[in-house]
């Protein structure tokens, strides 16, 4: 049965009428038309789907777009700004953060959503944040560096690294 | 997945009227993580999905005479990084910091979680051994069920026709008590536990064991508190060898399915050593002078 469902995605108001069923996922790819967000494991695991849902990162494969109906959802295509890539994505590029690049956009979104919530991570914690995003080419170090110089240049930015 | 109905509710008062006239074929979605796992994979096939989200009011975390009243809708993440329940109740902290990931714990729910009835979970055996209750509200009543009461068998919860679960009560953790949760966890850290265990224990002036929970999860079809281990070692010395006599008591008490977690035999074996451990932890973790 179809559903009336209202998406802000990457600052882009959109008014859908599609099934109640409609992963959010699918949404985001075939409604809207943004190929970047990945499904892969579709049960939660890998973190291939991550967006963010009004500032929370959630997998994207099992959340039904209608449940999240009204809210803002940012994609891999929402984080560059003014058409720079965000210091996370060059990050990623400068220190070796993909081989193959299907985890990419997840393990992106779910940098991004670490760094709002913890500016200055220790390895530990990146660890333990990033450890629902799996890299199936085995490149985590090149993440966990990536994410590492993000977070000092970000801070740099910021004005609070001195 | 099969196709649906969905519905959106802003009150509990419309909640009720769906579950009213949809009952049997509907059902309620908090967070969907297991739902909509469920729905893809057929196991769960409602025609009608009543969500949550946008129901008010059932995501606030507050002390009352009761104890800690937890909002059913409260996420993992958010019990997690509770500072209220971080500063007065640091094992369900802990307890929530350990399940699935980030994102499972931004989505997931304490209620969604618990009347899901899944034996595997890491909040249910932390609830029971700090004697939590789930406020089960209907359209015309409200009842209050020990969570340890709360799991009948496999996936089957005491949640009647009508009824929704609305919050939590902790009491407060008892006096002079150490509490920890162990998650075992051979294969990866975003698992479900292969055996877990939660432990309360409190001591008397004298050293003895003033009062202990003992409560495993993932060691049969519900969570199961491990009530002779417990009975064993209440008024007792909490010596060592008094400590290994409780554990060896745990195998008794539990009956873990196969699974490629490990083999029955093999989990009840980890049951007994986890649940030592928890004791032994949870006794080194009572506060200085008591």
């Amino acid at each position: 049965m179809n559903q009336k469902v209202r998406l802000k995605v990457n600052g882009t108001d959109h008014e859908l009428d599609i099934p109640a069923r409609r992963l959010l996922v699918d949404c985001i790819r075939y409604d809207i038309g943004l190929t970047g967000t990945k499904e892969s494991c579709s049960v939660g695991v890998c973190g291939a789907c991550a967006v963010l849902v009004d500032g929370e990162m959630y997998a994207s494969c099992i959340t039904l777009a209608a449940a999240v109906d009204g809210s803002e959802i940012t994609t891999i295509e929402g984080i560059a700004e003014n058409g720079n890539l965000h210091p996370i994505q060059q990050a990623f590029i400068d220190h070796g953060g993909f081989q193959c690049g299907i985890c990419t956009p997840g393990q992106v979104i779910a940098a991004k959503s670490l760094l709002e919530e913890n500016p200055k991570p220790t390895e530990d914690e990146i660890k333990e944040y990033m450890m629902g995003n799996l890299c199936r080419c085995t490149g985590y170090y090149g993440i966990l560096n990536s994410i590492a110089a993000a977070a000092e240049k970000m801070d740099t930015a910021a004005g609070s690294g001195g | 997945m099969i196709d649906f109905e969905y519905h959106a509710p802003t009150s509990l008062d419309q909640v009720f009227e769906l579950l009213e006239k949809h009952g049997d074929d509907a059902r309620l979605m908090a967070g969907g993580t297991a739902l909509v796992i469920q729905m893809k994979q057929r196991l769960s096939q409602p025609g009608h999905v009543i969500g949550l989200r946008k129901v008010g009011d059932l995501n606030t975390i507050e002390w009352t005479t009761g104890g800690l009243r937890i909002g059913a809708l409260c996420t993992q993440r958010q019990i997690e990084q509770s500072i209220l329940i971080g500063e007065d109740l640091p094992l369900l902290a802990d307890t929530f910091r350990k399940v699935a990931t980030p994102r499972i714990r931004n989505m997931a729910t304490i209620g969604g979680g618990l009347v899901n009835g899944d034996p595997n979970q890491d909040p249910p055996p932390a609830l029971i051994a700090l004697g939590a209750s789930a406020v089960m509200t209907s359209k015309s009543s409200e009842r209050v069920v020990a969570v340890e009461d709360l799991f009948i068998d496999y996936y089957e919860t005491d949640v009647q026709p009508g009824e929704i679960l609305t919050s939590v009560l902790v009491p407060k953790a008892p006096a002079g008590s150490g509490s920890v949760y162990l998650k075992f966890l051979p294969r990866t850290a975003d698992d479900y536990g292969t055996v877990c265990v939660a432990a309360v224990v409190s001591k008397e002036q004298d050293g003895t064991c003033k009062d202990i929970r003992i409560v495993l999860g993932a060691a049969g079809v519900t969570p199961i508190r491990a009530k002779e281990s417990e009975d064993a070692l209440r008024g007792k010395p909490l010596t060592d060898e008094n400590i290994r006599a409780a554990a060896a008591l745990v195998k008794d008490a539990v009956d873990p399915l196969e699974d490629f977690r490990g083999s029955a035999e093999y989990k009840t074996d980890m049951a007994e050593v986890f649940a030592r451990r928890a004791v032994e932890q949870a006794m080194a973790l009572i506060p200085a002078g008591t």
